[in-house]
């Protein structure tokens, strides 16, 4: 099993939830959050004091999936999230060792 | 029950009666203009409505989310206390008779509006009806104030600092200029209160700010506005109050007021497009923020010149408003880092400077306005004008600063570091603005 949390873009959040739908992913856990990266952060003027916002909020989406559906979710969100421009976000990959459904306490692949 | 409904019954034939009582109690009030008496009831709902809750979401939106509801109940509260002092002695002091002091100050004759009852008249109107519009304005020049040291004070120290202030400086001030006083001598134009609101207020906000202190970490630190449509949604109210404000001011329904009211929205207009077309220049982009702050300068710069001028003379001052206001709140701000924190001195203090002595101009009947006074020209009245602005700047001051310092030594002005940290809501009023 796999820990896919991908940092997007957030008005590419409908389209990156109806993208893995259809690859068949049942659940996701969203967050906003904020951070910055190259794309860096912008300037805003109020009565001509400028300030600087370090920090831009985007969202952070994460989703377990087993070892076998990895590539084509990180495609799915690859696809769904890209604009081509900078601040697209990134996507990273990291194992779980388990995950237990608490209603069931089936294990394993069988609780995704 | 058959007791409650006999009480209830003798009630009832109470207010049956009470029509006859009241009748039976007016006086005949014969030069009473039902026209000019309703205008000012309507301005004076505009003008506390520009208060409340006009300039509170204005200058809520402007604070930081922490400090939302400490700058909405600074304008509240000083609309009850100031209330209070009005009827108390404020109303006498500015519009009574001083005596041998009259150049100066009011007398106490009309503490507790003793002498206003429901015949009493002030011109075609019932004095009943001056008082409350005349209070409109006691109330919002504090609150005006409330921009300077937003952020920071204590509420305790805010109350009293109002109080004390609407003694010393709007009351005496006020009678100078419109209860026969010494300014009101000299012929000194002011319509609707660039003297007595803009240049008072403007001038203690910059006072308070400066004796307060910069909020902690002005200004490096990002103090962003944190409601900008609540800003915006207040600044439309100001817009539509400022008509009861400056058309009011004329006390009856006529000529002055229509022109008032046309003048006023010019200036207004002119102010926003100015000050956002100062901005694209320099910065590239037109904002909301400098829109509505240049709305605001048009209208406080017209307000003393409101009566007198004509169309022309108000395109002008409205965009001479924006511009001048636009370039004095980045040299407050940022060239001598004072913390004026809403910008209350350069955009109200120097309208109403600006405003009150353009006013002297362009009530020039050759430049559209009403015309100079007998024996006047435009450079004597601008003369009176000028005199009438220096007098008010330095008495302001002087009063605003000794009140500072008082207050400061009697409860103190500023929460500590701790408290400015975590926000005026909590610390002063155990409230949060948003629970989200």
């Amino acid at each position: 099993m796999k820990l896919i949390k991908a940092i997007i873009k957030p008005f590419k959040l409908d389209d990156v939830r109806e993208a893995l739908s259809e690859v068949g992913i049942q659940g996701i856990t969203v967050s906003e959050v904020k951070g910055f990266g190259r794309q860096k952060g912008h300037t805003e003027l109020y009565r001509g004091a400028e300030y600087k916002v370090d920090f831009l909020p985007k969202v952070k989406i994460e989703t377990v999936v087993s070892d076998g559906d990895v590539d084509k979710v990180v495609e799915a969100i690859r696809n769904a999230a890209n604009t081509g421009k900078i601040g697209d976000g990134k996507i990273f990959v990291l194992p779980i060792e388990q995950a237990i459904r608490i209603r069931t306490g089936e294990s394993g692949d069988e609780a995704l | 029950m058959a007791k409650i409904s006999i009480v209830l019954k003798a009630v009832g034939a109470l207010f049956l009666f009470l029509p006859a009582i009241v009748f039976a109690e007016s006086p005949v009030t014969e030069n009473l203009d039902s026209g000019d008496t309703s205008w000012i009831l309507t301005s004076t709902a505009l003008v506390l409505f520009m208060t409340l809750p006009g300039l509170a979401l204005f200058y809520g939106g402007l604070v930081r989310s922490k400090n939302v509801l400490s700058v909405l109940m600074q304008c509240f509260s000083i609309a009850c206390v100031v209330t209070i002092l009005w009827v108390v002695y404020g109303y006498s002091l500015s519009f009574s008779d001083g005596g041998g002091m009259n150049g100066w100050i009011g007398g106490i004759s009309n503490a507790f509006l003793g002498e206003v009852t429901r015949g009493s008249m002030s011109g075609t109107l019932p004095e009943t009806v001056f008082v409350m519009f005349q209070l409109t304005f006691a109330i919002i020049t504090p609150a005006l104030i409330v921009g300077g040291f937003a952020e920071r004070m204590k509420f305790s120290s805010m109350l009293l600092f109002s109080v004390l202030w609407s003694s010393l400086v709007y009351f005496p001030v006020c009678h100078w200029v419109w209860g026969g006083g010494w300014l009101a001598e000299k012929g000194l134009l002011d319509f609707a209160g660039g003297v007595v609101v803009h240049i008072t207020a403007g001038v203690a906000a910059i006072v308070a700010a400066m004796v307060l202190g910069n909020r902690k970490g002005f200004p490096e630190t990002p103090m962003m506005p944190h409601n900008m449509t609540m800003v915006v949604t207040g600044a439309g109210m100001l817009w539509v109050g400022w008509f009861g404000f400056n058309a009011g001011s004329a006390l009856a329904a006529n000529g002055d007021a229509g022109m008032a009211m046309l003048v006023t929205h010019i200036s207004a207009a002119c102010g926003a497009m100015a000050w956002a077309a100062m901005e694209w220049v320099k910065y590239g982009k037109a904002s909301a923020l400098g829109t509505v702050t240049g709305m605001v300068a048009g209208l406080g710069t017209i307000t003393p010149a409101s009566g007198y001028v004509g169309p022309m003379g108000a395109l002008v001052i409205g965009l001479s408003a924006g511009i001048l206001c636009f370039f004095a709140t980045g040299f407050i701000k940022r060239t001598l880092k004072i913390d004026d924190s809403l910008d209350v001195f350069p955009v109200h203090g120097v309208g109403g400077i600006l405003g009150t002595l353009l006013a002297g101009v362009f009530v020039s009947a050759g430049l559209g306005g009403v015309g100079l006074a007998e024996g006047k020209t435009i450079s004597s009245q601008v003369g009176v004008q000028l005199t009438g602005v220096i007098a008010t700047i330095i008495w302001t001051a002087i009063a605003t600063f000794v009140i500072l310092k008082l207050v400061d030594a009697i409860i103190g002005l500023r929460v500590s570091e701790d408290e400015e940290t975590e926000g005026l809501d909590i610390t002063q009023h155990d409230e949060r603005g948003y629970i989200l």
